[in-house]
């Protein structure tokens, strides 16, 4: 189905249905706040203990307390959160832009060029759709372990440079971009690159945008890989880093830890705030078929 | 071994049969293509694994492990064979492969399309293929880090895993499916046409007796220490993803209604996506902590009943990890359901009105079936969520304790491979199965459309 002619379909209808309905829809609204407030109430609870010391939780206190900052003190400068920031940061922004790079390579190759044995090919990436990288994940731990990148940046981020959703992602949207651009493109004297990021990258751009926040979120957000195998403190992401304000039995200080992760979390939200519109339209337009 | 090739040799013959006819092409020359696949593609099993588990000193146990990597290496090569095959050699049948035909392609460049794929390839070769071979490899072997030696060990690490017995769970769902099995057989026998829908309805009940007496069987074929991951993974899984649907589902219906304020009602309840699932973890560890926790202060303030302690009651553990799993992965369902719901008819809902259907008829003959797709892609990826994801969530949140009541099939992988990683892979492996049969029921209830997603 063409979710994106409804999509616009659904823009136009929209002010006749305002028009018509306005008002007497209190039971709704009363509703959704209702809802919203129960999915936001971890978070905002997260906010209030994070500025409170241990006795003001206890006391199930629901106001600001006064230990925001001795709690950020602990979390920044003990801890070190910072450190582990930016380890998560470059390697979620080196997995997103290479997988959105090699996506658009791949893309360009399946649709503009007939190439002998182009549907083995396109059956080996298709496949690893079915390969979850967790089910292989001890193994390949042997096999960055033998290139001797293991641990290092590079072995956090080189396996995962590439991905069948994103050649599939771009594949898609090219496939359903008019031929005829290709053919002004080739009698303008184009190369196939010149076409790549003159032509058609300017018309992906919900689709790189879709891409790049998936990707940032799921390098941002990954656990499993940097906990098997970062040894050294300092080349740790913030996923993992989270766990030395954790203490299991007694002495938890739980402001610290909700202060951390809150703020372990504000990347990922912004990413994802920003570029929530071309995230749903590339998704609409992915899905379009 | 060879009657065990012969017949699988016979049922690639059969399949082929079958497939090429149900594409209307020839189905002898479906027979003969996959007849070989089906002789050969045990070899992908019993090469490596030198067909020891076939050695006469071996158990009952291990011949019977041998027979279904046999016929799982069979059934690979017969479903990758007749798959292909079929799509080759009927016209049109490669998808879109080529739609639009050749116009608007780079026609005199060979080497460029190679030199475009170079990085993915690699990369998809190096990382994904090469250590899922590996890890076949590796469930045969028992590897102890830093011993020099990894000795071969044929099956053990998976035998390991296996301790069949009869239960009652296993026996009522399938006694029942036989029942519904005879019963719809003698409904469409005697079915009067357009009169009653026993025999859909019989039909129906027979598929999900189907699927709890397999869910149920593969339980019973797990020993003592790997049916309670199973069962627990089970659990957890299904919790999270029928529950965090359901609610999904009708938060999406309110919030497609149209009223002012939408958007930021939306932005509000979809947030939560971009929260990691060890952070996801750490506040509910936080809300849920039996000493200070506000989760228990607010069920005492409201209930006369004293809350149990998450980190010492199984049950309240399960709950609180699918709880904390359904809150992380609400914003994406509510996200694809919003989008759906924009792509229901509204002149065939507005036509149901006039004709007097009420909500409920409205939502379930025609919102909820063009909503099928997108459930569909929502369990796929939100199983798979279950399956690799909430693990960092658990491990937070509970460690996988009580006592082993929320180590799932991931978590135990971890913690078995710092004794002998062969034990990992093997659990890896079964965990691969798993992730293979809810893909294929996918692709039968779908048919062939394949869902790009995240």
């Amino acid at each position: 189905m063409d979710i994106t002619k409804a999509v616009t379909a659904t823009e136009e209808r929209v002010p006749r249905r305002r028009g018509r309905r306005r008002g007497g829809k209190w039971y709704l609204h009363v509703a959704l706040s209702l809802i919203c407030a129960v999915s936001c109430a971890p978070v905002v609870y997260a906010i209030l203990v994070a500025t409170q010391n241990n006795a003001q939780m206890i006391n199930f206190d629901l106001t600001f307390g006064d230990s925001f900052l001795a709690n950020l003190d602990t979390v920044w400068n003990d801890r070190d959160l910072g450190g582990f920031m930016v380890n998560s940061a470059i390697m979620a922004i080196i997995i997103s832009v290479g997988k959105a790079a090699t996506g658009l390579l791949a893309g360009l190759a399946f649709v503009y060029f007939r190439f002998p044995g182009r549907w083995i090919v396109f059956f080996f990436v298709l496949i690893t759709l079915m390969m979850p990288t967790e089910i292989s994940i001890l193994a390949l731990f042997e096999v960055t372990h033998d290139f001797g990148i293991s641990g290092t940046m590079a072995g956090l981020t080189i396996p995962f440079l590439a991905s069948a959703t994103a050649a599939f992602l771009f594949r898609q949207h090219f496939a359903n971009l008019p031929a005829n651009l290709s053919e002004a493109a080739q009698l303008d004297g184009a190369n196939p690159i010149q076409f790549l990021t003159r032509v058609l990258i300017p018309l992906s751009w919900n689709v790189l945008g879709a891409l790049l926040v998936i990707e940032f979120l799921y390098g941002w957000n990954m656990y499993l890989w940097p906990l098997l195998t970062v040894n050294d403190r300092s080349d740790q992401v913030v996923q993992v880093g989270l766990a030395s304000l954790q203490q299991s039995g007694q002495g938890q200080l739980y402001g610290p830890l909700m202060l951390g992760a809150l703020i372990a979390s504000i990347p990922p939200i912004l990413v994802f705030l920003a570029l929530q519109r071309p995230f749903m339209k590339g998704f609409a337009m992915a899905r379009d078929k | 071994m060879l009657p065990l090739f012969a017949m699988t040799a016979v049922a690639g013959a059969l399949v082929g049969r079958a497939v090429w006819r149900s594409a209307g092409l020839s189905g002898r020359a479906g027979a003969l293509i996959v007849a070989p696949a089906g002789l050969l593609g045990p070899l992908i099993t019993m090469v490596p694994l030198e067909s020891c588990t076939f050695e006469p000193e071996r158990g009952l146990m291990d011949n019977a492990v041998g027979t279904v990597a046999f016929a799982g290496g069979a059934a690979v090569a017969i479903a990758a064979v007749a798959w292909i095959g079929r799509a080759l050699s009927s016209p049109g049948g490669l998808g879109n492969l080529d739609s639009g035909g050749d116009s608007g392609t780079y026609r005199h460049r060979p080497l460029m399309p190679w030199l475009l794929l170079v990085p993915t390839l690699t990369i998809l070769a190096v990382f994904l293929y090469w250590p899922l071979v590996e890890t076949f490899r590796l469930s045969t072997h028992l590897v102890r880090r830093g011993a020099p030696r990894e000795p071969f060990v044929c099956v053990d690490n998976y035998t390991a895993l296996l301790g069949p017995s009869l239960e009652w769970w296993f026996v009522v769902p399938a006694a029942a499916l036989l029942v519904a099995a005879v019963a719809a057989h003698v409904a469409r026998r005697h079915a009067r046409p357009g009169l009653d829908d026993t025999a859909n309805r019989l039909a129906r009940l027979r598929g999900a007796l189907v699927v709890l007496t397999v869910v149920a069987a593969t339980a019973s074929v797990f020993g003592p220490g790997y049916r309670p991951v199973f069962v627990t993974t089970l659990i957890l899984t299904s919790g999270t993803v029928l529950i965090g649907l359901a609610v999904g589902l009708g938060i999406a219906l309110l919030v497609s209604q149209p009223i002012r304020g939408r958007s930021i009602y939306r932005t509000l309840l979809v947030w939560p996506y971009a929260i990691s699932p060890p952070i996801a973890g750490i506040l509910f560890f936080v809300i849920f902590d039996p000493l200070t926790g506000i989760a228990g202060h607010i069920w005492e303030t409201l209930t006369p009943w004293e809350m149990p302690n998450y980190r010492t009651d199984a049950t309240l553990a399960r709950v609180v990890v699918i709880v904390a799993s359904i809150w992380k992965t609400l914003g994406f369902t509510i996200l694809f359901y919003i989008a759906g719901l924009q792509n229901v008819s509204t002149q065939m809902l507005e036509a149901a009105q006039m004709d007097g259907a009420n909500a409920w008829q409205r939502f379930r003959h025609f919102i909820l079936p063009s909503l099928t797709p997108i459930t569909f892609f929502l369990i796929v990826t939100n199983v798979t969520y279950a399956f690799f994801q909430v693990f960092g969530t658990i491990a937070y949140l509970t460690g996988g304790g009580p006592s082993g009541a929320t180590t799932d099939a991931m978590t135990s992988i971890i913690e078995v491979s710092t004794g002998n990683i062969g034990d990992g892979a093997a659990g890896s492996l079964v965990l691969f199965a798993m992730v293979l049969a809810v893909t294929a029921w996918q692709f039968r209830a779908t048919g062939r459309r394949v869902h790009y997603g995240a």
